[in-house]
């Protein structure tokens, strides 16, 4: 692999148009990405699923070099219907457009931000391997006092052409005081077997607010990894809701540090898996000042052969007394082969705090099937209403009702 | 101030904290196999026994020490301790309790263990392990008449040496993680406990460990088992003396439960945990593990930590029998500059199992409290259920509470709940205590008592008592 690794890397590195700093930037990464690997179970984080064994398992050799020269066509139909948005539209990795129609062009920059790598202080040898890799980081700016007028969607998506390769791409975005932006993040796949590795780092000033939602719903053969940044300024509000069920294998890592007073960080989370899927949500809420809140609420439905997991993590500084954190984490196992898997963990050092997880996991309940059942409905009918039911609890957290009734229609969940 | 008025402040603190000057035999400092076999040798151990600790020795040299828990220490000397240590007066073994040397009875009357009439009136019956080799053992002719065996040890592994092969290393074996295996090489004594089939133990049994001598580690190994449809209740108090330097504690805890038996097993541990300023005390890195072997057995574990310089263990209950029962009742509390990283695991693998975990940890001063568990239910294990409840109550803003539980459902017929909170005794609790006459102190006092109810109703009468005094103790200073 090392070998690929190197040879691909100087072929991405020929595309670019970078300074020689740049360059030995990311020769760094990529050399603490080969002395480290893809992160195994020896490592606390990756304890559950272990990712490097996964890849081996479902796609074997990875090559890391996409041809980005020529542009691929942007199939239409993929388009989320009924509600007018922005488009960025990566294509196997390419960003193929990016459409901001609906909004008042002086209220937002998009600056290219190749090479400038942010460099988090972490021990995650997949951020390593997307800061090495990626060909082109853009950069939104949204300025002070605006808001968007209608969301963006940023589609994920692949076609045929690609097979067994590694695509990293990574975004960055700053929110000024008091603006406002709803990102969707769509994603929808024609390719098999890639491993897609996606790190975005959000920057929200005083009194901004982020909803982000993470949409992967359509049943596809790709393992992918996403990791959420997000730095808070006072009196912000960042919201993050994930919807993980098309994937083989789908990990989403939520890092939030609240270093404002005021801030609040909401994550909500719907796990429906059916057969051979592996998927997992782990957050980290560090809360650094006074006065903080979070709220976290995630929940899984597990099918045959499947396998969820939920890391969740609050962290308490000294200082940051009056913190209000909160964690639920629940799982239905419909199946004799299902496992769930979690780890509420609480890492608390100031005493006038408010902190509480739970965690809850078990088999849908017989009585309320036998219930429903005696007022006429078969079955299958009763356990998907209680399925149905017990998910349509996250989706409600969603705040933006154009969205919530968006999302609903796609997990196609009734009232 | 000089420094006799200096260690009666100390001693003040810590009432446990006076040595007793007994001329030792020690083995030779450092870890090797003559010292394994020095003490093999001392012991008269058959030859099993010594094949048994070499065995381990062997594996011990291929581990490496654990190092993934929070409180981290400084790297312990294993060739710079002393691993036997053993009163000269001992060597000859006393017949009855009049023969014991008048100092070491004195030791114990500080000591406040009910021994000689004491143990009557209490209706304890009390082994006392002093370093590593015990003392004397009470009321061992009332245990007899029931075919109860309740001895030391090295006196098990000469009297019964087929209950001792049987099941000794079969919960925790020798291949286990490092200080486990340490132990399992150089254990010098510990309890034996055989309750024959059908035996309601008729009173409670109860052991004293203490650490006298300095630089010696304390290795002791209880086996407790259980046979069908037999009960026993042990209780287990631990102090040692104050000390500058760090003194290491890893135990070997191994019960066992067959068909429709039960245990239940108390902890009072109030090791030295170091002054102040965090100087000194004990390293407690104990193993504990319990295997409900039978049908319809059950375990049940309940632990009052509040001594000890770092606390590093999690009484296990392995639920292997069908209808098995495990359960884990802690109170934890640290104060100054105290660790402790402490917890259970709940290893589910016979069907109907049940078990039931409730921690409450309560951190102090400068320090750091983990509760870490494992729920782990197998596919195997049908309709099972888990209850955890850990509750962590904070201190000052110096202090850290930490919840790090792991749970593993493979059973969809199973049901898991686990719940923590964090919170501080809020202002209005303590106004209305104080509105009722009772100073700061006591309103603290009885708020975390009322905090731990769950946890003391669990524990033996005489033990709720002194440990409900010790909850009280261990939180001086800490207020205001």
């Amino acid at each position: 692999m090392i070998e690929q690794l190197q040879l691909d890397f100087d072929k991405i590195i020929k595309t670019l148009n970078i300074s020689e700093k740049e360059i030995q930037l990311k020769k760094s990464f990529l050399r603490k990405f080969i002395k480290n690997g893809f992160p195994n179970r020896k490592q606390e984080d990756w304890k559950f699923l272990d990712i490097s064994q996964i890849i081996k398992k479902n796609i074997g050799d990875l090559s890391f070099f996409n041809d980005y020269s020529l542009p691929n066509k942007i199939d239409t139909s993929i388009f989320v219907d009924g509600l007018e948005h922005n488009k960025i539209i990566f294509i196997n990795g390419r960003i193929e457009k990016i459409d901001f129609n609906y909004e008042d062009q002086n209220q937002i920059e998009i600056n290219d931000e190749t090479g400038k790598n942010i460099i988090f202080d972490t021990k995650n040898s997949l951020i390593d391997l997307n800061n090495a890799f990626t060909n082109k980081v853009f950069k939104i700016l949204v300025k002070k006092n605006y808001s968007f007028k209608k969301p963006l969607i940023i589609y994920h998506s692949t076609n045929d052409k690609i097979r067994s390769k590694n695509i990293n791409l990574s975004l960055n975005f700053e929110l000024e005081e008091n603006s406002c932006l709803r990102l969707i993040d769509y994603f929808s796949d024609n390719a098999d077997k890639n491993f897609v590795n996606i790190l975005y780092n959000f920057n929200l000033k005083k009194y901004s607010i982020l909803k982000n939602y993470k949409l992967d719903k359509f049943r596809n053969n790709n393992l992918k990894y996403s990791f959420n940044n997000i730095e808070q300024d006072d009196n912000s509000i960042s919201e993050t809701f994930i919807l993980s069920a098309g994937s083989d294998y789908l990990k989403n890592e939520v890092n939030c540090n609240l270093n404002g007073e005021y801030s609040s960080a909401f994550i909500n989370g719907v796990l429906s898996l059916k057969e051979n899927q592996q998927h997992e949500i782990r957050s980290t809420i560090n809360h650094l000042v006074e006065n903080t809140k979070s709220y976290q609420l995630i929940k899984s439905v597990l099918g045959k052969n499947s396998k969820s997991a939920y890391q969740g993590r609050i962290f308490v500084d000294s200082k940051a007394q009056k913190t209000d954190g909160y964690q639920l984490s629940k799982a239905i196992l419909l199946d004799e082969t299902s496992e769930f898997n979690a780890k509420p963990e609480l890492e608390i050092y100031a005493d006038d705090v408010k902190c509480s997880h739970g965690s809850a996991s078990g088999s849908l309940n017989e009585e309320s099937i036998f219930y429903l059942m005696s007022r006429g409905l078969n079955y299958q009918q009763s356990k998907e209403l209680l399925i149905n039911g017990f998910l349509l609890d996250v989706v409600e957290k969603i705040t933006d009702p154009e969205i919530r009734n968006l999302i609903k229609n796609i997990i196609g969940l009734k009232e | 101030m000089d420094t006799s008025e200096k260690d009666i402040e100390k001693l003040k603190d810590y009432k446990y904290g006076f040595t007793t000057d007994i001329e030792n035999i020690k083995a030779p400092k450092g870890l090797n196999e003559d010292v394994i076999k020095f003490i093999s040798n001392i012991k008269k151990e058959p030859q099993w026994m010594l094949d048994f600790r070499l065995k381990a020795f062997e594996r011990l040299k291929l581990l490496k020490e654990p190092n993934w828990q929070k409180p981290k220490y400084p790297k312990i000397d294993y060739q710079d301790l002393y691993y036997y240590s053993a009163p000269k007066s001992m060597k000859d073994k006393p017949k009855s309790l009049d023969e014991l040397d008048p100092k070491l009875l004195e030791t114990y009357k500080k000591l406040g263990i009910p021994l000689q009439e004491q143990a009557r009136l209490n209706g304890i019956a009390v082994d006392a392990v002093f370093d590593s080799v015990s003392v004397a053992t009470t009321f061992k002719g009332e245990l007899t008449k029931h075919g109860i065996i309740f001895c030391s040890m090295s006196e098990a592994i000469q009297k019964h040496p087929n209950l001792v092969k049987k099941y000794l290393g079969t919960v925790i074996p020798v291949t286990d993680h490092f200080f486990a295996t340490l132990n399992s090489a150089v254990f010098t004594d510990g309890s034996f406990v055989y309750i024959p089939e059908g035996i309601k133990c008729p009173m409670e049994l109860s052991t004293y460990f203490r650490i006298n001598a300095s630089e010696t580690g304390q290795f002791e190994r209880t086996l407790i088992i259980a046979d069908k449809g037999s009960y026993v209740s042990y209780l287990e108090g631990c102090t040692a003396p104050m000390r500058d330097e760090n003194q290491l504690h890893a135990a070997n805890v191994e019960l066992i439960a067959l068909d429709d038996a039960e245990i239940k097993y108390s902890t009072v541990q109030n090791w030295y945990p170091g002054d102040e300023n965090g100087k000194g005390g004990i390293y407690n890195f104990v193993t504990k593990r319990g295997l409900c072997r039978g049908k319809n057995s059950k375990i049940s574990w309940t632990q009052v930590e509040t001594g000890s310089a770092i606390t590093w263990k999690y009484p296990s209950c392995i639920l292997k029998g069908d209808n098995s029962i495990g359960e884990f009742y802690s109170i934890a509390i640290t104060n100054n500059h105290q660790k402790a990283d402490t917890g259970t695991k709940m290893i589910h693998l016979g069907k109907n199992t049940k078990s039931k975990i409730i921690s409450k940890g309560i951190s102090a001063g400068f320090s750091d409290m983990t509760y870490r568990g494992l729920v782990d239910v197998n596919s195997k294990a049908k309709n099972s259920s888990n209850y955890t409840q850990c509750d962590s109550l904070l201190m000052g803003n110096k202090c850290g509470a930490h919840t790090v539980p792991y749970i593993k459902n493979k059973n969809f017929d199973s049901n898991i709940a686990h719940e923590a909170t964090t919170s501080k005794i809020s202002e209005e609790q303590l106004h209305y205590c104080q509105q009722r006459g009772l100073n700061s102190e006591e309103a603290v006092g009885l708020i975390v008592n009322g905090f731990c109810k769950e946890v003391l109703q669990q524990l033996p009468m005489e033990f709720a008592v002194e440990a409900q005094k010790l909850v009280g103790i261990s939180l001086e200073g800490s207020v205001g």
